[in-house]
Parts: C-alpha cells; structure tokens; sequence
C-alpha cells in the first residue's frame, strides 16, 4: 500500500484554472441573476438597480405554480420515458456481439450532433398533417383521414424523450458493460428465465444508475424550452419556455431571473429528495 | 436420492469461428462421485462444463442426463447447481437472499425457505450469517455462499468451474478438502473444472485429462498418475522423465546403448520410436561403479533438498536432464560432477504415446 500522497502546489496549480472558469462563468453570473431578481422593472424597457420583492411575489400567482408544476410533470415523465426504453436497450446493446454493438452505439451517438432546433422541427413535420406519419397510416388503410400529432402533451413528452435519450444511454452504459455475464448465467442455473433474470437480478443491481439516467433526464429536460415551444400548445409550455419569454419579449429581467432561480432551486430539490429516497430503500433491502 | 446425474456426452463439438474449442468428445460418468475436468487453460474444460450447464449451445453432438437428452433444454430448465468462477454471488441481495433466489424463483413458501436457508448455512459453517451483505464476506465465506446458493435445490448435477481460484493457497487446500466432504456427504454428482493436478487429485473420484479440446484419459486419479496413457499427461500431472528409445524384438526398449525393461507388455512394433515415463519419486540414484540392470549412468548436475523432497538432476546424455526424487531421509551423499548410475525399476517405466 502505497502512502497517499499530500497535495503539492503543484496540484493547486493545477486546480485553480477550472476553479477559476466555475467562478467567472457560472459563480459570478448566478450571483448577478440574483441580483438581478431584485432589481425594479421598468415598463416597456430596461431594468435599474433596487432591492424589491416584485418579481419574487409573482411568483406565488396561481399561473406560475401551475406552470411549475406542470414542468416538473413532464420531466419526471421523459425521465420514466427515457430510463423505460434506455434500460432495457443498452442492457441488450451490452450484450450483443461486439461489432454489431459498437455500430449501433454509434448510431444512437450520432443524434447527439443534432441540435434542438432540428429535432423539435423534424418531428413537427413528422407529426403534423401534411407530411407526418398519418399519411403513411392513410396509405396502409389503418386511418382514413391524414391528421396533425402536434402540438400536443405528447409531442413535447416524445420530443424531450427523443432529445435526452442519448445523455441517458451514455449514463447507463458503462455500468451495464461491467455487470459480470456470470451473474446472469447463475439466476439461469438457480432456475430464472432470461425475463425474470433481467427482473430480479438486472435491474435491481443497476438501481444506483438507472436514478442516476432518470435524474439526469429529469434535469436536463427541465431546462429544454424549444422542444415546448414548437411542439406545444402556450398550455404545454415548460417553465424554461415562460422564462425565455419573459426575458425576450415582454423584457421582465428581473421576473425572468427569479423564476430561473426558482427552477434551479426546484430541480436541486427534486434531485434532493429522489437521492433520499433510494438510499433510504437501499438500505431498508 | 442415490444414482442421480448420470452424464453421458456424445460426439461433443463446440467451435466459435474458426476455433474449435470442444473437438469431438464421447464421455460416459457415473453419477454420486465428483468428477474432474483437468486441463491447461485453453483445453476446452470450461466450455465442455458450459454445454452441460445449458449455457454454450453444442455445435455438434448431445448431452444426457440420466437418459434425458437434455441438449435443447435452456439453463433454467436443467435441475443444475453451479459455482461460477467469478462465484457470481448477488450483490443486491443478503445471504440469505442469495441461498434463497433459487427456492423464490419457484415459488417455494417464505416457511420452508428459512428452514432451508439455516439448514443450508449450517452445511456450509456459516450460521448465523444470514443477514449479512456480500460486500462484508471474506473470499472463503463468499465461496461457501456460492456453494450453499448452488446447492439449495437439491440439484441432479452440481458443477463447480474453477470453484477455488480465486483463493489464496492455504485457503484453497482447506476448502479442497471441505468441499470433497461435503460432495461424499451428500453423495451429489459433482463435476469440477480445475487446471490445479492437485486439486483434482485432492477432490476428484474421476479425472478426465483434457488438451486442445480432446480428451487425453479418464481414470481415477491415481491410476492416471501411475499409467499415463499419454506424455501429455504424464508432465501435466506431477512431473516425469521421458525417456526416448527404440523399440526391440525382445519387448525391450533401447535407450542410448542399454536395454529397459518396461512394465507392462510392450506394443509397439520392433523398430519403432517409443516413449517412457517414469517418475522421479520412481527412480533410484545408485554411486557404485557398475552400472547394473534396467539403469544408465550419469554425471550429477544439480542437486537440492527443500526439507521434504531431495531432488537430483542427473545428465545421462538424454535430451533432458533425468530428475530422481526422494524423501531427504533416503538421501544419497552425491555433489555436482559426481558420476552416478540411475536405475529406473521396470514396474515404474510406463510406455506412453507421444
């Protein structure tokens, strides 16, 4: 056993240039952000210094919690989404022959390079009337009429789904890579069927990563707003969507500042206590 | 309980790509005893003991047990017990939870399931640790879990592929020996893949000697030791001399310029090139002069006594040096450079195939 060796100044050295890009880029801009929340508003234009409640009290309106809520509602659905098809996808990926394994990762990998943008218009065309998969259900004879997907609750739900999917199989994979073959083939010989096996033997080892890809699904489409805003009706907007208005169009900075605060204290929450409890159940099995 | 796990492969072929790593094995087991598959790693064991399981689809050939062939049938479906390598233990799950996941899985009641699980501890010198996580086991408590959880279901066919190596060696000869109680305890046909020729000479009732997906004999294993049916086998277990000859008209084989006497009748055709082995515990170093019957001489090359073997090593102008082993006790007073005689008693020269 080698002694573990103490920090030199060389180690500090080395640590204090992402310290210092965490500070000037993240840091100091929050800490703005909550100043800015407190600033006065000033109709039709900018915004000036001051130390007032407004935009904060806004944000106890009913039209705001609800808002809220609903954010939250649709990101813990794409994360069940996500981790519902991730899991067992990357689980199968892992356990394919190794070319055909690598090939299809990439694949999946490969829609990381498209941008929101993209996506959220690709499936407005694939969902709406004229162009979208209902004609090609029209032509099977399966419908009769071409109709329009979109904008609807689901729409938004698939495109986040669609965007996070990637981020979500990155986070699974390198666990499911390293569960040992041998651990399945012995709930084999214990009598399990490949179908209970994945039940009672995969997927509770992978609980740890399996909250791991459903937070990060959670976070990461918690802040999506494009997605909302092509694919949704102003009732699917998403908090994200709300905020980038509020700042954009109706020039409320300090508004759209406490609400940002407010979603990331919310998420952080969130994260909070699904951390707490599956440690809680962990430790209780 | 008895006569149960009676295996019997036919034709038995497994080839990944272009590798054949089973090559046509025809094996007959009786069932109750513990069998060896014994071999260097890459000889094919572990798959031979795979297709058994139901986890390696044979590419040709059956497998039978008591009868049943059993060849399409999915692991789960086998009646098996298995000690993995890596011992596979659930990490998820206590103890108890892992002896418990076979009898779970088909739905035995929660009342005959803990009885079981103390039972099972109990056979294993593991009461009362049913609660505890895996992560808090030694490497010998993990081994007994593995054996414990392999063994709840009372299985036809309990299979153990490497079940020690990850044992450091004082551990390993103990569970050796625990294991083999247990095995004869609960009479259990047992087949184990080791590449340790001690242990399987430790544990096994039957060794089948394995290389480049063959079989090379099946034996008990000290008649495997004794008669080696091939030089393959003669140096994988314990060490040998090989001695090259020709054979003669006499049923004598010419070694250099002196005539052995073998022990058994020899087979081979007057002319032919024949191999002999015989042990170095078999051998005996002699000083006196004259070389007598059935020895050829030598000069002492090296010589060593680790306390509870006296080796030397004898160059008598064979292609290897020849190897004579003896309790230091019988020690003969030789140095390097002395020129000796060493006999080899016809009853321990084994004529074996190349």
């Amino acid at each position: 056993m080698s002694e573990r060796r103490r920090p030199t100044k060389g180690t500090y050295g080395v640590l204090a240039v992402p310290v210092a890009v965490l500070l000037i880029f993240f840091l100091i801009p929050f800490a703005m952000m909550v100043a800015t929340s407190f600033y006065h508003r000033i109709e039709g234009g900018f915004y000036e210094p001051a130390f007032e409640l407004d935009s904060w009290e806004r944000l106890f309106s009913s039209v705001f919690l609800e808002r809220a809520g609903f954010s939250i509602e649709i990101s813990l659905l794409a994360g069940a989404l996500c981790i519902a098809i991730a899991f067992p996808f990357t689980f199968f990926l892992t356990r394919m022959r190794r070319r055909a394994h690598v090939a299809l990762l990439i694949l999946v990998l490969s829609a990381l390079s498209l941008s929101e943008v993209i996506v959220g218009f690709t499936w407005s065309v694939l969902l709406g009337r004229a162009a979208g998969i209902s004609n090609i259900l029209v032509w099977l004879g399966l419908m009769d009429e071409a109709t329009a997907y979109q904008p609807s609750f689901l729409a938004v739900l698939l495109g986040m789904s669609y965007i996070a999917f990637p981020y979500c199989v990155l986070t699974l994979y390198p666990s499911l890579t390293r569960l040992d073959r041998e651990v399945t083939e012995a709930a084999q010989t214990l009598g399990a069927s490949p179908w209970r096996t994945f039940w009672t033997v995969v997927v509770p080892i992978s609980r740890p990563i399996i909250v791991a890809g459903f937070l990060l699904v959670f976070v990461f489409t918690l802040g999506s707003y494009l997605i909302a805003a092509i694919l949704g009706r102003p009732e699917h907007w998403t908090l994200s969507v709300f905020i980038s208005d509020q700042a954009s169009f109706n020039a409320n900075v300090p508004f759209a500042a406490a609400m940002a605060i407010f979603l990331t204290a919310l998420s952080l929450v969130v994260v909070g206590i699904v951390t707490i409890i599956e440690s809680r159940t962990r430790r209780l099995a | 309980m008895d006569a149960r796990g009676g295996l019997r492969l036919e034709g038995l072929v497994k080839r990944f790509g272009d590798v054949e790593a089973v090559a046509g094995v025809d094996l007959e087991l009786p069932p109750g005893r513990l069998i060896s598959f014994l071999g260097p790693s890459g000889c094919g064991k572990t798959t031979m003991l795979r297709m058994i399981a139901g986890l390696e689809q044979p590419t040709e050939g059956r497998v039978f047990v008591d009868g049943d062939d059993v060849s399409d049938r999915p692991p789960h479906l086998r009646d098996i017990g298995m000690v993995f390598q890596s011992l596979a233990l659930f990490p998820h799950l206590s103890v108890a939870g892992n002896i418990a996941y076979g009898m779970r899985i088909r739905g035995v009641d929660a009342g005959r399931i803990k009885a079981r699980v103390e039972e099972l501890l109990e056979l294993v010198s593991l009461q009362g640790m049913g609660n505890r996580r895996i992560s808090q086991l030694s490497g010998g408590q993990r081994q007994r879990v593995a054996t414990a959880r392999a063994l709840a279901l009372e299985p036809r066919l309990f299979l153990l592929d490497e079940p020690l190596s990850a044992l450091d060696a004082n551990l390993r000869e103990q569970l050796q020996v625990e294991l083999r109680l247990l095995q004869q305890q609960l009479g259990i046909t047992t087949i184990m893949v080791t590449h340790d020729q001690r242990e399987a000479m430790t544990m096994s009732d039957l060794v089948v000697v394995m290389q480049d997906g063959r079989v090379e004999q099946v034996g008990p294993p000290l008649d495997v030791y004794r008669r080696p049916a091939t030089a393959f086998v003669a140096r994988f277990i314990g060490s040998t001399n090989l001695l090259e000859g020709q054979a003669m008209p006499n049923g004598r084989v010419k070694v250099r310029e002196v005539e052995l006497e073998v022990g058994e009748g020899l087979s081979a055709h007057a002319g032919d090139r024949v191999l002999i082995s015989v042990r170095p515990e078999d051998t005996v170093l002699q000083t006196d002069r004259e070389v007598g019957a059935n020895a050829l001489s030598g000069t002492v090359v090296f010589v060593r006594d680790l306390g509870e073997l006296f080796e030397c090593y004898v160059d008598c102008g064979l292609a290897e040096n020849v190897v004579v082993a003896g309790s230091p006790r019988d020690r003969v007073p030789v140095d390097q450079g002395d020129a000796v005689t060493v006999r080899f008693p016809p009853e321990a020269c084994v004529v074996v195939s190349g």
